[in-house]
Formats: structure tokens, C-alpha cells, sequence
């Protein structure tokens, strides 16, 4: 009998050592009945890009404190496009200014979920992205 | 079916997106998958499969990156895939598969494919999927597969027929010799590793495994000791002419700092050693037999007992559940009612 869940990689690109905010997340992933993978901190969009095609991903969950996104998350989408994972849904989480957001989207992010986001919020738009 | 005929081409062309599609089709036992797998069986049987299992936080994560990067080092630089299986959470059926946290190291080296697995339900150290995800990357052309169980008890031990060798990794202070003489993990090891062997205690471990194999194993008292295996299995008429002698294996205990690599050359040469007995003498061809055997057993398992839930009457099932659950029969009686049944 087919057997389908969502996988998610949540994954800490750049150079701050705040994992917390990750960990919550994969957890709640976790409770929601999908399989989470964890890389640790300090990954380069390299390494990104290839967990998401070694591991077969539906979503890469990116959690950035450090300031870097506007440079690191559009490399990262780029390589997961150069790779064939164009359908991946990517959605960005942690100290994101408002006014960045937009750009972000452009660039293909599907959502970036700031302080104070319900978990549950998370899990809604995930299974609502991949409801059959 | 058009889709995976295209990445199966691409697979076999070394794609890696191709590769990871297909797996996941093989561990969701779509059709596709089931496909993919008739049409890669031929190209299978040529992988040494390893299996790393132990505890939880003995290390075993480590010790796979630790010895995928030494198998990389080797002149011949095999190919090296993995397949690490973490726990699926039994209400939610999610996972947290946290093993490439571990394996950094490994990033970068196109020769080195990493997959992470949930157990999905299943009980003993693996998912029920894993043997076909190690066959797809077998004939995905990767020498050696490197399979990390979960962290597994005392009783996990079915990575002892999917894996040629299987490593059983320890941590120093996990008990004393009585827990070395239990039934279980640790008689199927073909190496056991004592990794954290700078922490204290890793002399007692190592010694209470080395008394344990004592124990078990006479080779270790008379190397390479001699054994009539025939004799004692088959009748006389099918036992060769003269008596057949097989040699024993007795697992080697190392001590291993996987962080620092400390260790590492010596377990390299215990799986290379391994590996040079199992092919010395009939041990891959039984393991292999074995394997499929047992592959076999648990697919007519599982598809007997679907065909037969289908074929019964859902009434039919509930009424002797009731009568169960009232104490008015007992299981077997039960299912003497449900197999009389028609």
C-alpha cells in the first residue's frame, strides 16, 4: 500500500549559532505527521541545496538570525533550481525586517513567518500546500 | 509509469535527482517504485552492505561519517552510499531524522550519497523499506552502502539480515559483564567498536566484550579453530564425502574516538577483514541466500494477510472481535473461526 509523507528539510544556512527557533519548528513538523530533517547549524546554500536533492524534500524550512538572508536564500532557491527541485516549496523564518519580505517572495520564497507566528499557522499552510 | 522509466534511465546515467526520486518511490511502495524495483533487481548483489547499529549517543552517526571518510581514502575511492534510519513517532507518525547533523564531513564529495529513512512502525532497528532502498542504490552502482539502524535496544536485530557486516557500536559505562552475556544485539556483531574510548570505563566495556566472546566464540581461543558444520545439519546422504572445514569468525573488539578519528585504521582493516573471510568462504553467498529468504517471508507475510482481510466480511471480523473482547472465546479461538470461515 503507497505510503506518502511530507518531508522537510529544516536547515540553519549562515553564520549565527541560534538553533532554537529550528528545533521548535521541526518538532511541531514532527507532531504534525511529517518527517523532518535537521542538518545543525552553519550550512552553506551548497549543503542546502544538496540535502534537499539527496533527501527527496516537498518543503526546505530556512531559519536565518544572522542578517544574511537577502544574500544567502536567493542562492539557495537558485541551486535548488539548478538541480531540478523547482517544485520545492521554501518558506523562511526568524529575524526577517518587514521590508525585506517582498523581495524575498520575489525570489521565491512562499512565506517567511517572523516572531510571534503561530506554529500551528506553519503546519496549516505546509498540509494546505500539499492537500490531495 | 512514464516518469520513472525516464528517471531510471537518468539513475543509471549517475543522475542524483533521478536516484532520489526513484528512492522515494520505492519507500512509499508506490506502483513506480514497485517498477523501478523489478527493473533493478538484475543489477543487484554486488554492494558490500554494512550495518552500523548500538545504543542511542554511542556515536554511531560519527562513526559512519568517521569510516565513509576513510572509505573515500582508499585508492580505489569506492563509491559510498548511506542510508541512516531514525524513529518515527508513534502518534503522530512524524519523524526527526537528526543523523546528518553527524556527517558534514562527508558534503561536497560527489562519490558519497546520504539518505535519511523514518522507521515508519516498523520494530526492529529499520523501516520495512530499507532492504529496497539499499537494493535501488546497489544497482545505482555504490560499492559499499552504509546502513545506521536506530538507536536500537537490546533486541533491534534486523540488520543482521540485510547487512553482510554488522558493526555494534558501544559507549563505555552501558553495563557490566551480565549484560554482555544477554541473547540479542551484540551475537550479531561481526566487529564491535568501544567508541568515547577516552571516557572512562572504555577498558571495562572492552574487556567485559572480550570475556563475553570468550565465552561464545572458541576461535578466539584457537584461531581460526576448525568446525564440521555439516555433521550436525544434514542427513548423511546429502553431507559431502569428506568432511567440510569452515573457518569462524571472531569479532574483533575495537576502541574507537570517532570525533578524532582515533581507532579508525584498525576498524577499516576489521571490515576489510570481514569482508575478505565472508568471501573466502561461503558467507556471502548464505547471507545473500538468507537475505532473500527472508525478503521473500515478510512480503508473502504481509500480502497473504492483506488478500485475506480483503476476502473477509467486515461483519464477519467484528462479530468474533466482540466474542473476543467478551471473553466468550479466546485468539485462537477466534481465529479458528475467522480461517473456517467461508
Amino acid at each position: 500500500m503507497p505510503d506518502k509523507k511530507i518531508r522537510v528539510l529544516i536547515a540553519k544556512p549562515g553564520l549565527d549559532g541560534h538553533d532554537r527557533g529550528a528545533k521548535v519548528i521541526a518538532r511541531v513538523l514532527r507532531d504534525a505527521g511529517m518527517e523532518v530533517i535537521y542538518t545543525g547549524l552553519r550550512q552553506t546554500p551548497e549543503m542546502i541545496a544538496e540535502a534537499a536533492l539527496q533527501e527527496d524534500v516537498d518543503v526546505v524550512g530556512l531559519s536565518i538570525l544572522s542578517g544574511a538572508h537577502n544574500a544567502l536564500i536567493p542562492q539557495i532557491i537558485e541551486k535548488l533550481r539548478q538541480n531540478g527541485q523547482e517544485d520545492v516549496m521554501v518558506f523562511a523564518g526568524g529575524i526577517i525586517p518587514d521590508s525585506d519580505i517582498p523581495s524575498l517572495l520575489s525570489a521565491g520564497v512562499k512565506a517567511v513567518y517572523g516572531p510571534g507566528t503561530s506554529t500551528q499557522k506553519v503546519c496549516e499552510d505546509i498540509q494546505a500546500a500539499f492537500a490531495r | 509509469m512514464s516518469d520513472i522509466q525516464y528517471y531510471l534511465e537518468k539513475l543509471r546515467a549517475g543522475d542524483k535527482l533521478a536516484l532520489s526520486r526513484v528512492l522515494t518511490h520505492v519507500e512509499n511502495n508506490t506502483p513506480e517504485g514497485i517498477f523501478a524495483l523489478e527493473t533493478l533487481f538484475p543489477q543487484t548483489g554486488r554492494a558490500h552492505m554494512i550495518g552500523i547499529t548500538g545504543s542511542p549517543g554511542t556515536g554511531k552517526s560519527t562513526l559512519v561519517n568517521s569510516i565513509a571518510m576513510n572509505l573515500r581514502k582508499k585508492p580505489e575511492a569506492p563509491r559510498v552510499a548511506i542510508i541512516a534510519v531514525d524513529p518515527s513517532s508513534p502518534y503522530s507518525g512524524g519523524a526527526l531524522l537528526g543523523d546528518r547533523v553527524r556527517m558534514r564531513d562527508l558534503h561536497g564529495d560527489q562519490g558519497i550519497f546520504i539518505r535519511s529513512m523514518a522507521s515508519r512502525g516498523a520494530l526492529g532497528g529499520l523501516s520495512h523499506r530499507t532492504a529496497a532502498l539499499a537494493q535501488v542504490l546497489d544497482a545505482a552502482g555504490f560499492e559499499i552502502i552504509l546502513i545506521e539502524t536506530v538507536g536500537a535496544g537490546q533486541s533491534e536485530v534486523e540488520i543482521a539480515s540485510l547487512a553482510h557486516t554488522v558493526i555494534v557500536v558501544e559507549a563505555p559505562g552501558m553495563g557490566d559483564e551480565i549484560q554482555a552475556i544477554k541473547a540479542g544485539i551484540l551475537e550479531i556483531a561481526n566487529v564491535l567498536v568501544v567508541n568515547k574510548a577516552d571516557r572512562p570505563g572504555a577498558e571495562n566495556s572492552t574487556r567485559a566484550l572480550k570475556a563475553m566472546l570468550q565465552m561464545a566464540h572458541p576461535g578466539d581461543y584457537m584461531p581460526m579453530a576448525r568446525k564440521h558444520l555439516f555433521n550436525a545439519l544434514e542427513s548423511p546422504t546429502t553431507a559431502p564425502e569428506q568432511s567440510q572445514e569452515i573457518e569462524i569468525w571472531t569479532p574483533p573488539v575495537v576502541q574507537t574516538i570517532a570525533t578524532e578519528g582515533n581507532g579508525l585504521d584498525e576498524l577499516m582493516q576489521a571490515i576489510e577483514d570481514h569482508l575478505a573471510y565472508l568471501k573466502r568462504g561461503q558467507g556471502w553467498a548464505m547471507r545473500d541466500k538468507e537475505n532473500l529468504a527472508l525478503e521473500m517471508e515478510g512480503l508473502i507475510r504481509e500480502h497473504l494477510t492483506q488478500r485475506w482481510l480483503a476476502q473477509m466480511p467486515e461483519a464477519r471480523l467484528e462479530e468474533v472481535m466482540l466474542a473476543l473482547q467478551q471473553r466468550k472465546i479466546s485468539p485462537h479461538q477466534a481465529l479458528e473461526k475467522l480461517l473456517t470461515y467461508n
